[in-house]
């Protein structure tokens, strides 16, 4: 098992409020990573490093792409993380282009193929063959996504128009049409009803098992967190307090103490997870 | 009546190019949510740059018109798109990221400056050139007036007509126009694809400098006289054409244009001549005062 992604001692510090301190972890290829910790632990300031949303204060981000060798995610501005490390994340509050139709959304995540391909538009102006094949290529790739998440049929639909679950969907469907090596997800199951959080369940392992994505989830729902991860970290005020195994993970008095305080009883997080597992 | 349909033709020539104009108001707006101010002087720009080159076809001795057109097309829409480029790039792209109005005051810095350089260079005085296109076709020889389109005119409308069309296309149907429509809805998500969004701000500042570029060759055509003030007029006329449409609307600027045009053209011919920019200030009042999302632009609505 190899190490994808190495945060080495991530700092970021916003004036005098300091998000993360101090932070390591390694993100293992093909496998499912979940980032837990309590409101306000660091958690999407984590992913906004990641993405060159945030250029850390202290740290490096050591990706070692399958194909281009090693990258260094702090280093690179946000549109380079997407197209050359092919890191790629969706956000707590969907962000689809609401006014595009749910295959135009698929196709923008492809554009730097596509570009490519049109030679800046001269080709794409004057719809030359390998231009139309590269177009043809993004749509299908579009079309199986789509299809493997049971979103044809909204294919042509205004992406702002439709229900939320469908819109995480979508928005999932999108970020895998950028081909990653590390998908990040910023918790996908908030407003996903229980039917539609096993469904994602499903997904996530077969995008981790069968397609070779490793993934990095940052989830409140213990019921997806706990299922899925191969290895759970848990953070609270930016540091790491515990990783390893969810079974481990869950019985950590650190954790526990994190998310409820220091008097409660233990095993609440275990009954918690029955609860909305049932 | 014959009165009216010659008002129509003029009002159709001068709203094509205050729509061609508006297009680079609303894209810019639409992109990165300002107002160019320093758009018409853009237009200013390419109108010189347009007298430059026929001085330049006079002087080589070129009398065949079409080729000579071509010839000031090209040469005004590359030199005007660079300025639109260098203008972003000096101008706007260092204040990204800060409040609201900087870029504003900047945009009106710019305006200023550009003005002033034009009038430095070029001289305070009206340049003039002998006509390039004369006569036309007379489509009705009605009893005590004549009406007739000229072939400037008829060149103004059918070139607008096909560059709307191209550009609708462009911006429907390509990759970077799907890529421009990204980052006007998200540009932060546009960036989080892969989609290099500085570039597309770039170009899209370009392609509004060379449509703006096609309407001062048209109006150095059409009335053969420019000085270094014309940009601020058709600058703030056709910013009221894009409120007008409804400001970030494609279409709308296409419309706004038009209609104010028309507007200008009817109310110069029946009213008063020497009011008629009050037709269009009043306008912009009354869009601002009663429908500020203009007559194509939705409404934003706040979510609470």
């Amino acid at each position: 098992m190899s190490t994808l992604l190495s945060v080495r001692n991530l700092t970021m510090r916003f004036g005098g409020l300091t998000a993360i301190d101090d932070l390591s972890l390694e993100v293992p290829a093909g496998r499912i990573t979940g980032i837990i910790g309590p409101n306000g632990a660091g958690k999407t300031t984590l992913f906004n490093c990641l993405t060159g949303f945030y250029k850390p204060t202290v740290g490096t981000l050591r990706l070692a792409h399958p194909q281009h060798g090693e990258m260094r995610l702090e280093k690179l501005p946000s549109h380079r993380v997407a197209r050359d490390a092919q890191v790629v994340r969706t956000f707590q509050n969907i962000r689809l282009f609401p006014k595009m139709t749910v295959l135009e959304n698929l196709i923008v995540a492809q554009h730097n193929v596509l570009q490519r391909a049109s030679r800046f538009s001269i080709a794409g102006l004057f719809s030359l063959p390998g231009y139309r094949q590269a177009e043809r290529a993004a749509v299908a790739r579009a079309a199986t996504w789509l299809e493997r998440l049971q979103l044809t049929r909204f294919a042509d639909h205004a992406a702002g128009d439709l229900p939320y679950g469908t819109q995480r969907r979508i928005e999932i469907a999108r970020a895998l049409c950028v081909d990653p090596v590390l998908l990040c997800l910023d918790e996908p199951a908030a407003g996903l009803n229980p039917r539609e959080s096993a469904e994602l369940n499903e997904l996530l392992l077969y995008l981790c098992r069968e397609q070779g994505v490793a993934i990095l989830l940052i989830e409140h729902d213990m019921s997806v967190v706990m299922n899925v991860s191969d290895h759970i970290c848990v953070i609270n005020y930016g540091r790491k307090i515990a990783e390893g195994a969810p079974d481990a993970v869950k019985n950590d008095p650190h954790v526990i103490k994190a998310y409820l305080g220091e008097d409660e009883e233990e095993g609440v997080m275990e009954e918690y997870t029955e609860e909305r597992a049932s | 009546m014959a009165y009216a349909l010659q008002q129509l033709i003029n009002g159709l020539t001068l709203g094509a190019m205050y729509g061609l104009i508006a297009i680079g108001y609303t894209m810019v707006y639409g992109i990165i949510g300002m107002i160019n101010f320093a758009h018409g002087d853009i237009f200013m720009v390419s109108a010189f740059i347009a007298i430059t080159a026929f001085t330049l076809l006079a002087a080589a001795d070129v009398t065949s018109i079409p080729l000579a057109l071509t010839f000031v097309l090209i040469v005004a829409i590359f030199f005007t798109s660079a300025y639109g480029w260098a203008v972003e790039r000096t101008a706007y792209r260092p204040l990204r990221g800060s409040t609201r109005l900087a870029p504003l005051i900047s945009a009106i810095g710019m305006s200023i400056f550009l003005q002033n350089a034009v009038q430095l260079t070029q001289g305070a005085r009206v340049k003039p050139i002998p006509p390039v296109i004369e006569g036309g076709v007379v489509l009705w020889d009605a009893p005590g007036f004549t009406v007739q389109i000229g072939w400037s005119q008829l060149l103004i409308i059918v070139t607008t007509v096909v560059l709307m069309i191209a550009f609708t296309w462009m911006i429907t149907q390509t990759p970077f126009g799907r890529q421009q429509r990204a980052c006007e809805q998200d540009r932060t998500m546009a960036s989080l694809l892969g989609v290099n969004v500085d570039r597309t701000i770039s170009f899209t500042f370009m392609l509004g400098a060379a449509l703006a570029a096609v309407a001062g060759v048209m109006v150095t055509v059409y009335y053969g006289v420019v000085d270094f003030f014309i940009g601020f007029l058709a600058g703030i006329k056709a910013f009221t054409a894009a409120v007008l449409g409804g400001i970030g609307s494609l279409p709308g600027a296409m419309l706004g244009g038009l209609l104010i045009g028309l507007i200008e053209a009817f109310w110069a011919a029946y009213l008063w001549a020497e009011y008629k920019d009050v037709a269009t200030f009043g306008i912009l009042c009354l869009v601002l005062m009663l429908r500020p999302s203009g007559l194509l632009g939705r409404p934003e609505v706040e979510k609470v």
